[in-house]
C-alpha cells in the first residue's frame, strides 16, 4: 500500500509542476493581447438554401471537399447526399439501423460513413460500377454507440464512441489499426487538422484531448469545462483547438502553450453547445446551441457578433464548408415521440455572406 | 405557489436534460416581488377576477435589464426558452412561448419543475385527461388533440382503464376540497405541464432527449414517481440501473499517469503572448480569404449566382489574389495546384527537384490502396533514397537510419521521418528563394512574360540594319 500512496504523490506533485509552467508561460492573455484591434463588424448571415426531405431529427451532417456536396444523417432511416447548389437529392440511402449519430465525407469524395446505436461505423461506396450506392465495409468493434466518424483518406477512418475510446480502422482489411483509450467518459466529437498526423476527441469527462495518430499516445488533455464537450474543432492554423460543451461555453485551448486561452460565454446563454466550426480564417467561430440558436463570435475579442436564428428546434450540427464560402446547419424537428403526430419538416438551412461592415 | 403532494423534491444539479441551475435561480428572482421581481397581480375580468398573472411586458422588460439584453428580440428568444420548460406559461393559450405584450402569464409551481426529472407516465396521462372529462367547466374541456390522445389512451389501457377511472375520480374529490381560486391556479399549473411533457402539435417538445445523452443515469437510485401518487405494479419502473461505476485505479493506472504527466512537462510551452500574437496574425492574414468576413471578387457565388469565383479558383492560371497566399507559408503554397507546379518549375530551375518530387511521391504513397503500397514504397526508395539513386535527396543519417530500417516492412508511413526532415529543409532554404524568383515575382505582380519593348525594339533594330 505503501508504494501506491508514493506514487500517487508523485502524481500530485507532477500535477503541480505543470500548473507552475502553465502560469509560467501565461505572461498575457489574449484579450490584452488584442486589446487594440478592432471587434469584427457585425455578421449577418442569410439562409440560401434549405435542404428539405428528412423526416425525423437530422443529427449530423458534412461537406464535401468539393464544397459544393454535404451528406447529412437522420433519424428517419436515411443518409442523404445533397447537391447544395441546386438543393437536389444525390444520394438518398437507406440504413439498416435508423438510430444514426454520425456522418461522414471521405476527402476523396468516393465515400460516405455513418453510425450510431449500432455500435458500428458503415462505409458506402458512392462510386460503385453500377451507379448503386452499396455498403462496404461494416467495422465493428467498438462496445458503445458510434458518435463520430472522420476519414483519413479511402483507406482509414477514425471514430470516437460512447464507449470512451476511439478507433483507427483499416478500410480495406475492414480492422481496427490503433485504440486510443484514456477518457473516462464517453467520446462524443473527434476533429481532424489538415496533416493527418493528430486528431482531437471531447468526452463527457469533460475534457478534450490530442492524440499522436502513428503511437496512439494522448499528448495533450485540456480541462476546464464544466460538462460534456460535445462538439471539437481545430482552428485553421492547425495549433488550436476550440471546444463546446454543455456548460454553454465554447472554449480556445493552445497546443503550444497547452492551455486555455479564452472562453466565450454570455451570462444570457444557458443552454448547452451542441456543435462548432470556425471560418475558414478562424476569426468567426459558429456554434449551434440548445436554444434553436447559432451564435457566431469574433475568435480574438471573444464577443458575439452575428445570430442564426432560423430554426425551430435544437441545432444538431454545423459545418462551414472548406472554400469558407457557406455554412451549414442541420436541426431537430418538433417530432413528439409518445403519439405520432406529424412534426414539421427537418430542414437543413445554408446560409451564406449577405452583408458585412466592417467598424 | 404552492406544492402539492407529500413527495419529496430531488434536485438535480447538472442534468443536461433539465435546464441548468441557472435557469431556475433567475426564474426564482424573476417573480421574488420583494427583490425587484414582477409584479404578480390579480386582475378583474368580465364577472371573475385572474389571480396570480403577470403581463409579457413586464417579463420582457425584467429580464432585459436584469441580465443586461439590449435586444428585445433576445429577451423574448430567452424567455421563450424559459416558458418552453415550463417555468411560466400564458394563461389561456397551450403553445408555451412568450410574446412581448399585455399576455397574461402565470409561474409554474416549483413542483412541477424540471430540475425534479419528472418522466411522467401514460397511466398518470390518462388519469389527467380522465378527470378533465368529469369536471363540468368550460376552461376544463379538451382540445381536439386531447380528445384524440384520450381515446388512444383508452385503447391502449382497456384492462386497467377501471383502475384509471377511480384514480381520476380520486384525484376530482381531492380537487373539489380545495378553495375556488387556489383551485383555478393549480388547474392552470398541472395543465402548463402537461403541455410540457405532452405537448400541442406542432411545438416543440423541451423534454426530448438526446439519445446519446439519455442511457446514462445520473442518480441511479431516483425511482420514477407518479404525479398522481399511483403506486401500480403494472408501471414500469427504471430497470436497475448499470452506470459505469469507476473501478479502483490500479497501480498500472497510476503508473500510466506518471509517464503522461511527464510527457508534458517536458513539453516546451510557448509563451502566451507569443500564441497570442501568432493568431492574431494568422486570422489577420487569412481574413480578406475568409468569405464570411471579406467579401470575394468578383462575388459570392452564392448570393450573386455567378461562379466565376469558383472558375478563378480552380484555374490553372491563378490570379494575384491566389498567388499571394503562396507567400503565406510552404503549405499554402503546396495546398494549392497551381502552387505545386509553380514552385517545382522553380527547382527544376535550379536543378534540385528531388526534394519536393520526394515529397510529392510520399504524399501519394499515402492515398495508395494496400496492395500497391509496397510496389510504391520500393520504387520510392530506388528513386530517391537507395545508393546510386537518380533523384537522390538529402537526408541526415539518423533519418536515413530510420528510413532503411522502415523500408524492410515498407507501409504508407514508411517515409514519414524522412518527409518531415525533406519539407523542413524544403521550407527553410528553397522556399524563401521561390519568394523572391522572378518565378513567383511575376506572377505576384501579374507581370506579363515574354514580349517587353526592349526586346522588340531589338529585333527590330536586327532587322532594320
Amino acid at each position: 500500500m505503501g508504494e501506491m500512496e508514493q506514487l500517487r504523490k508523485e502524481a500530485e506533485s507532477l500535477k503541480d509542476q505543470i500548473t507552475a509552467a502553465r502560469k509560467a508561460v501565461a505572461d498575457a492573455t489574449l484579450p490584452d493581447t488584442v486589446s487594440s484591434t478592432a471587434v469584427v463588424g457585425r455578421v449577418q448571415l442569410k439562409t440560401r438554401k434549405t435542404l428539405r426531405g428528412h423526416l425525423a431529427k437530422i443529427y449530423a451532417m458534412h461537406w464535401a471537399t468539393d464544397a459544393k456536396l454535404c451528406v447529412s444523417a437522420s433519424q428517419d432511416g436515411k443518409l442523404i447526399v445533397w447537391d447544395t447548389l441546386t438543393t437536389n437529392k444525390v444520394n438518398a440511402i437507406p440504413l439498416k439501423s435508423s438510430w444514426v449519430m454520425t456522418c461522414a465525407y471521405a476527402p476523396s469524395g468516393n465515400m460516405v460513413a455513418c453510425g450510431g446505436l449500432d455500435n458500428m461505423c458503415s462505409i458506402y461506396n458512392l462510386k460503385g460500377k453500377d451507379g448503386n450506392v452499396k455498403v462496404m465495409r461494416e467495422l465493428a468493434a467498438h462496445t458503445g454507440y458510434l458518435s463520430c466518424c472522420r476519414f483519413l483518406s479511402d483507406s482509414e477512418i477514425i471514430t470516437s464512441s460512447g464507449d470512451c475510446t476511439c478507433l483507427l480502422w483499416d478500410i480495406e482489411t475492414g480492422t481496427q489499426k490503433t485504440t486510443f483509450a484514456g477518457h473516462l467518459g464517453d467520446c462524443m466529437s473527434l476533429a481532424v487538422p489538415g496533416d493527418f498526423k493528430t486528431f482531437v476527441s471531447g468526452a463527457c469527462d469533460f475534457t478534450a484531448k490530442l492524440w499522436d495518430i502513428r503511437d496512439s499516445n494522448c499528448t495533450h488533455t485540456f480541462s476546464g469545462h464544466e460538462s460534456d464537450v460535445n462538439a471539437i474543432a481545430f482552428f485553421p492554423n492547425g495549433n488550436a483547438v476550440i471546444t463546446g460543451s454543455d456548460d454553454a461555453t465554447c472554449k480556445l485551448f493552445d497546443l503550444r502553450s497547452d492551455q486555455e486561452l479564452i472562453t466565450y460565454q454570455d451570462s444570457s446563454i444557458m443552454c448547452g453547445v451542441t456543435s462548432i466550426a470556425p471560418s475558414l480564417s478562424g476569426r468567426l467561430i459558429l456554434a449551434g446551441y440548445d436554444d434553436f440558436n447559432v451564435n457566431i463570435w469574433d475568435s480574438l475579442k471573444a464577443e458575439r457578433v452575428g445570430v442564426l436564428a432560423g430554426h425551430d428546434n435544437r441545432v444538431s450540427c454545423i459545418g462551414v464548408s472548406t472554400d469558407g464560402m457557406a455554412c451549414c446547419t442541420g436541426s431537430w424537428d418538433s417530432f413528439l415521440p409518445s403519439f405520432s403526430f406529424k412534426g414539421q419538416d427537418n430542414v437543413m438551412r445554408l446560409c451564406k455572406q449577405n452583408k458585412q461592415q466592417y467598424l | 405557489i404552492f406544492i402539492w403532494f407529500p413527495y419529496s423534491v430531488v434536485i438535480q444539479p447538472h442534468s443536461n436534460v433539465c435546464p441548468s441551475l441557472q435557469i431556475e435561480d433567475i426564474v426564482s428572482r424573476l417573480q421574488d416581488e420583494k427583490t425587484g421581481g414582477v409584479p404578480i397581480r390579480t386582475v378583474k375580468s368580465f364577472l371573475s377576477k385572474i389571480p396570480s398573472v403577470v403581463s409579457g411586458t413586464d417579463i420582457v422588460q425584467w429580464l432585459m435589464k436584469n441580465l443586461c439584453i439590449d435586444d428585445t428580440a433576445e429577451a423574448i428568444h430567452l424567455g421563450s426558452l424559459i416558458a418552453a420548460h415550463g417555468y411560466f406559461f400564458p394563461i389561456s393559450d397551450h403553445v408555451l412561448t412568450l410574446k412581448d405584450d399585455g399576455t397574461f402569464y402565470r409561474f409554474q409551481s416549483p413542483y412541477f419543475w424540471p430540475s425534479n426529472c419528472w418522466e411522467p407516465e401514460n397511466t398518470d396521462y390518462a388519469i389527467y385527461l380522465c378527470k378533465r372529462t368529469m369536471q363540468n367547466k368550460a376552461r376544463l374541456e379538451l382540445a381536439d388533440y386531447e380528445a384524440e390522445n384520450l381515446a388512444r389512451l383508452q385503447r391502449a389501457f382497456a384492462r386497467k382503464w377501471e383502475f384509471i377511472f377511480m384514480q381520476a375520480e380520486a384525484q376530482v374529490k381531492i380537487d373539489r376540497k380545495k378553495d375556488k381560486v387556489e383551485r383555478k391556479i393549480l388547474d392552470s399549473q398541472e395543465r402548463a405541464f402537461w403541455d410540457v411533457h405532452r405537448p400541442v402539435p406542432g411545438c416543440v417538445n423541451t423534454t426530448e432527449m438526446d439519445i446519446r445523452k439519455c442511457r446514462r443515469e445520473r442518480n441511479p437510485h431516483r425511482v420514477r414517481k407518479s404525479v398522481y401518487g399511483v403506486t401500480d405494479e403494472t408501471q414500469a419502473q427504471n430497470p436497475a440501473n448499470t452506470t459505469q461505476t469507476a473501478r479502483k485505479p490500479t497501480r498500472e493506472d497510476v503508473q500510466k499517469e506518471i509517464s503522461f504527466l511527464n510527457t508534458q512537462l517536458d513539453r516546451h510551452c510557448i509563451k502566451m503572448s507569443k500564441v497570442a500574437d501568432s493568431l492574431m496574425g494568422y486570422t489577420e492574414q487569412f481574413m480578406e480569404y475568409d468569405p464570411l468576413v471579406s467579401s470575394p471578387e468578383p462575388s459570392n457565388p452564392w448570393i450573386s449566382d455567378d461562379a466565376t469565383y469558383w472558375d478563378l479558383e480552380a484555374s490553372k492560371d491563378p490570379n494575384q489574389h491566389r498567388v499571394k497566399k503562396w507567400g503565406f507559408s510552404l503549405d499554402e503554397a503546396l495546398r494549392d495546384p497551381a502552387g505545386r507546379e509553380q514552385f517545382l518549375k522553380f527547382l527544376e530551375s535550379e536543378f534540385s527537384s528531388e526534394n519536393l518530387r520526394f515529397w510529392l511521391a510520399v504524399q501519394d504513397l499515402k492515398r495508395q490502396p494496400l496492395q500497391d503500397v509496397a510496389t510504391r514504397a520500393q520504387e520510392i526508395w530506388q528513386e530517391f533514397l537507395a545508393e546510386g539513386a537518380p533523384s537522390s535527396i538529402n537526408l541526415d543519417s539518423h533519418s536515413y537510419e530510420v528510413t532503411s530500417q522502415n523500408i524492410k516492412d515498407p507501409g504508407r508511413f514508411s517515409f514519414e521521418d524522412a518527409q518531415e526532415h525533406i519539407f523542413k529543409l524544403m521550407k527553410s532554404d528553397s522556399y524563401s528563394r521561390f519568394l523572391r524568383s522572378s518565378i513567383y515575382q511575376d506572377l505576384l505582380l501579374a507581370r506579363k512574360k515574354g514580349k517587353s519593348l526592349t526586346g522588340k525594339r531589338l529585333t527590330g533594330l536586327m532587322q532594320s540594319s
